[in-house]
């Protein structure tokens, strides 16, 4: 995170959908930023709150009843303090999003050609023919062979990966600066994954938009961000440079991901180390640190205290949330990276107690 | 898709061909009683019994008579003679079918329009007052017999017995061509009445469609794209939704046409229904088994044009 | 060591038809077309590939939930091709599959009891009083669930969970062979550690031999001896795991080892081969090698004759006229390269 002005800063967000069954804290006071022509990756599993937290910038899950608190600013707007026609002007316009499944995510009885004539049309003012026009120079612009032909056919027709490709070119009609790209390679198989991976890092070379990306795949973030964002249970828990993130992380849920990973180095015969247990409701989340009952090194206390999310000491860019202090923190990991397990790590501290 | 289409119009007319086999056995297989006799109706007059005999060839074996009656059919479009009003069951029927039809379609576009507007407000606030009351007043109309609402509208609004003389009262529809006008406002109280259970019905349907469609992903993206609320509802989210009212319209309207009986008797309207009912009222079996024949053709003709209208809204399926 | 698994030239169409009354087949899907391979006592064969590749069709062949177009299966020596009726349900009691979608692979309307109990009642086993029911637990106990959990419903448990539920299902009759078709994709991915754990620890505990199905090669490489690479319903590459990875010969499995994620941004921007265009439709595969259309060492000779599967020198078999060298698996950024 840079000196220089983020385009979009969002701060102490906090998002709550009140069903049946109690308060969905989906998302609880998070803070990150993202700086013009910077990709930012936040990474999490089911239940992280990183979807929620995206939509909710374009103002997506007003609709299905969502209690917003805190500041998402663009360019200086608060976008949570924002009209929902004020929104609208921004949608898909100067901020524009890209989700995971192409193939439910385009309208199935529209021509792809119509749907992106409809981006374009919704933010300028131009005529049918030249947003076709429009149209077909997105298609080309992502790499789908043959655009002209294609613009008039419907979503089905294409392959998984091409209709991926023109979700991003929809997204694109009307250059954002922003683009939040909601597991968009997750529904794709590996060779058209990186493929469109390839895809956006051009795209960001040559326009230069801001890139959100979010993922449950650590590899995917190493590819195309810059910086990082991991979170659970609706908290960032660890942000820092994609760099910092794979060497020198500091905290445990980022470790037991990364240790985690069946990977193509690493050797084949050590075992994988899962993290225990389960990710946890948002209904009823574990009182203090979210992360207590999963965590190896948790300490009785843990179960009080709500971890702040702080710079370390000497790493002014690099954010953790974590009770432990960082000296402990870094012992550990050197410990991990050497191929303990989380008990050999935690015994190797000679720390009494903690969890097994 | 024009395969499709032509697909879909040969299987109508093989359905046509099975239905027509089916009511030959109906209708003279079946029956314990003389066939001559059932077709004399009430007449009993034994010259006429033998002249029927001898047109329906009832003395050749069953076969033949049945090859006769297909042909007959098929080729000459001749679906019998009522010998009690002494008039071929064709022309009978096909005087009275524009009557029918102008009820039905006419009452069809006043439910879509009526029951589609009040599915869709009410889809877009579930649970709201204005919801809990559409729903509410539809259970209503859905309970209420028909008859019982078209005599009550006739004693509202009807010229001639009503409390607020607005509209023609029963027996003054006119053809189209004669008197446009007379035949507008004549139909009017009949349409309100055809329309208001079924529009009930469509209300519910199109709300339970539409809130479902606007929990798929595609209305995610479009809303993303900074759509208007009303573009996002009106063009993305009731075209998704509309597939399931279509499957029902076809049989509705299909259904319908051959059995508008009750509205026609209320308001005196010259249908089909009608004519069904006189005929079964005096053991006129002819038109009997021809309005049965009609209103099979009017079910497998709504079918086809709604599986075409399928192709059309859903480009998904021309390709199945 | 004889396999317990052979397979020999199988091939699976689908047809295509057309035609306006009369559907008259114009075509087939060619889903497998032509694959052979065995599979040894005791080890476990990955099976890797991408969409349309015919890999969960090959291994629905094998179990039977399919009837192949043309060629032999034979488990145990005994050719099950063909069988039918009592000979098959005896042979089914061996094979067990693993499904992929832990929420739609078990019945919400029945206890988790009763489904893993399931296979006992089907095949008449444990029918005491009480007995099938300490079986089931015992079970449960194996694959890390509460025993007490025996009369709860699926929806009460997580994907995690759901999952062992399938593999306690799939555990009860102790068959030889487990299929497990993309056990851990639908997972999150701190519960895959926990699965495939599992799976390894119960392989060994049971002896199993198992076939395991995915598109993700690192999963694969980490769980599986051996590894066979399909492409348009063919084999492309079979060998063992470390040889495959280290130093793959075939083209495409060159592009799929490179087209990985690598999980470490300090080689960010390195070369990669990246495959253009699109998988070709296996209703209308390309002649000869599957892969010349889109292959960056395709020569002539690769559209007019299909290259064989066979051994060329490196222990892994591999079909291909110009497979890759060491110089330019280096160059495509193959990551497991040492």
């Amino acid at each position: 995170m840079s000196a220089s002005e983020p385009l979009l800063r969002v701060e102490d967000l906090r998002v709550e959908f009140h069903t049946g069954d109690g308060v969905v804290h989906a998302v609880d006071g998070i803070t990150y930023e993202v700086h013009a022509g910077q990709t930012l990756g936040i990474v999490g599993e089911s239940g992280s709150g990183k979807s929620v937290a995206s939509m909710t910038t374009l103002g997506l899950t007003r609709n299905q009843g969502a209690s917003i608190s805190g500041r998402i600013l663009f360019e200086g707007r608060d976008l949570v303090a924002c009209s929902d026609e004020e929104l609208r002007s921004v949608r898909g316009k100067d901020i524009a999003m890209v989700f995971q499944d192409p193939l439910s995510s385009l309208h199935p009885f529209f021509k792809v050609g119509a749907q992106l004539i409809e981006a374009v049309r919704t933010h300028q003012d131009v005529s049918k023919a030249k947003a076709r026009e429009r149209a077909v120079e997105l298609l080309n612009l992502v790499g789908i062979p043959d655009a002209s032909r294609r613009v008039d056919e419907f979503p089905h027709e294409f392959s998984g990966g091409m209709r991926q490709r023109a979700m991003i070119a929809m997204a694109l009609a009307n250059e954002p600066k922003l683009l939040i790209a909601d597991e968009p390679t997750t529904a794709l198989d590996v060779t058209v994954q990186a493929q469109v991976l390839a895809l956006l890092e051009r795209l960001q070379r040559e326009l230069g938009m801001a890139i959100v990306i979010i993922t449950h795949d650590l590899g995917v973030v190493a590819e195309l961000a810059d910086d990082v964002a991991v979170m659970y249970a609706g908290r960032i828990v660890e942000t820092t440079s994609a760099e910092v993130l794979f060497s020198k992380p500091e905290h445990p849920y980022t470790w037991g991901l990364l240790k985690s990973l069946p990977t193509l180095e690493g050797s084949r015969r050590e075992a994988l180390v899962p993290i225990q247990g389960a990710p946890p409701s948002l209904i009823n989340r574990p009182s203090g640190c979210h992360f207590h009952p999963r965590c190896p090194y948790s300490q009785p206390e843990h179960e009080r205290i709500d971890p702040k999310l702080e710079p370390i000491a000497g790493e002014p860019n690099h954010h953790v949330a974590c009770l432990l202090d960082s000296e402990t923190r870094k012992r550990l990991w050197a410990q991990l990276s050497a191929g303990d397990t989380p008990e050999q790590a935690q015994a190797a501290l000679g720390e009494a107690g903690g969890r097994p | 898709m024009a395969r499709y289409i032509i697909r879909r119009l040969l299987w109508g007319v093989a359905l046509l061909i099975i239905v027509s086999a089916v009511t030959f056995v109906m209708f003279r297989v079946f029956p314990t009683a003389d066939p001559a006799k059932l077709r004399a109706g009430r007449l009993q007059d034994p010259k006429v019994i033998a002249a029927i005999r001898n047109d329906l060839g009832l003395n050749k074996p069953i076969l033949t008579q049945f090859w006769i009656y297909m042909k007959g059919i098929f080729l000459h479009f001749d679906l019998g003679y009522s010998y009690y009003s002494t008039a071929p069951v064709k022309t009978l029927i096909f005087d009275r079918v524009w009557a029918t039809v102008s009820l039905v379609l006419g009452g069809a576009v006043v439910w879509l329009v009526s029951g589609l507007a009040v599915g869709i407000v009410s889809a877009r606030k579930p649970r709201s007052f204005l919801d809990r009351f559409s729903m509410g007043g539809a259970l209503v109309l859905v309970s209420a017999p028909e008859y019982w609402l078209g005599l009550l509208v006739l004693y509202a609004f009807a010229a001639d017995i009503g409390q607020v003389k607005i509209f023609p009262g029963a027996g003054s529809y006119v053809g189209l061509t004669s008197d446009p006008v007379k035949w507008f406002t004549s139909l009017i109280l009949p349409w309100l009445v055809v329309a208001a259970s079924n529009a009930a019905v469509y209300a519910r349907l199109m709300r339970g469609s539409l809130i479902e469609t606007m929990s798929e992903d595609y209305i995610r993206t479009a809303r993303a794209k900074g759509l208007t609320e009303r573009r996002v509802v009106l063009r993305h989210g009731v075209r998704g939704a509309i597939n399931p009212i279509l499957t029902i319209l076809g049989l509705d309207i299909g259904v319908l046409l051959g059995s508008a009986i009750l509205v026609e008797t209320v308001f005196d309207i010259p249908g089909i229904g009608r004519l069904n009912y006189d005929a079964i009222t005096h053991s006129d079996f002819p038109i009997v088994q021809g309005t049965v024949l009609i209103a099979a053709l009017f079910i497998v003709v709504a079918n086809i044009v709604v599986d075409i209208a399928y192709a059309y809204l859903d480009p998904r399926v021309r390709y199945s | 060591m004889s396999a317990l698994v052979e397979v020999r030239d199988l091939v699976k169409h689908f047809p295509l038809t057309r035609g306006i009354v009369f559907q008259r087949k114009v075509g087939a899907v060619r889903a497998v077309d032509g694959v052979s391979f065995e599979i040894e006592q005791g080890e476990t064969l990955g099976i890797v590939g991408e969409t349309g590749c015919g890999k969960s069709t090959t291994a629905r062949l094998i179990m039977r939930l399919l009837e192949s177009t043309s060629g032999e299966i034979r488990f145990e020596g005994e050719d099950i091709t063909h069988m039918k009726g009592a000979a098959l349900k005896a042979v089914r009691r061996e094979m067990q599959m693993i499904f992929q979608d832990p929420y739609s692979s078990l019945n919400p309307r029945k206890t988790i009891g009763s489904i893993i109990g399931e296979p006992f009642a089907i095949h008449r086993l444990n029918e005491g009083k009480g007995e099938r029911r300490k079986a089931v637990q015992e079970l449960m106990e194996t694959v890390g669930l509460n025993p007490e959990h025996y009369n709860r419903y699926p929806h009460e448990f997580s994907g995690g969970q759901r999952q062992r539920i399938g593999v306690a299902r799939a555990l009860a009759l102790k068959p030889k062979l487990l299929i497990a078709d993309e056990p851990v994709s639908a997972l999150d991915v701190s519960i895959q550690a926990q699965v495939l754990n599992l799976l390894r620890d119960l392989q060994s505990e049971f002896g199993l031999t198992v076939v395991f199905i995915a598109h993700d090669l690192s999963v694969v490489r980490h769980m599986c001896d051996r590894v066979a690479v399909m492409y348009l319903g063919k084999i492309v590459e079979i060998g063992g795991g470390d040889e495959l990875y280290d130093f793959p010969r075939h083209p495409y499995t060159g592009a799929l080892l490179s087209a990985v994620p690598v999980v470490d941004p300090s080689r960010h921007g390195e070369q990669r081969r990246l495959l253009s265009g699109d998988v070709p439709s296996p209703a209308n595969p390309p002649s000869a090698c599957r892969f010349h259309t889109r292959c960056p060492k395709a020569q002539p000779l690769c559209s007019t004759q299909e290259p064989p599967l066979e051994d060329k020198g490196s222990g892994t078999r591999v079909a291909c006229h110009y497979p890759l060298t060491r110089e330019e698996v280096a160059q495509i950024g193959v990551r497991s390269a040492p």
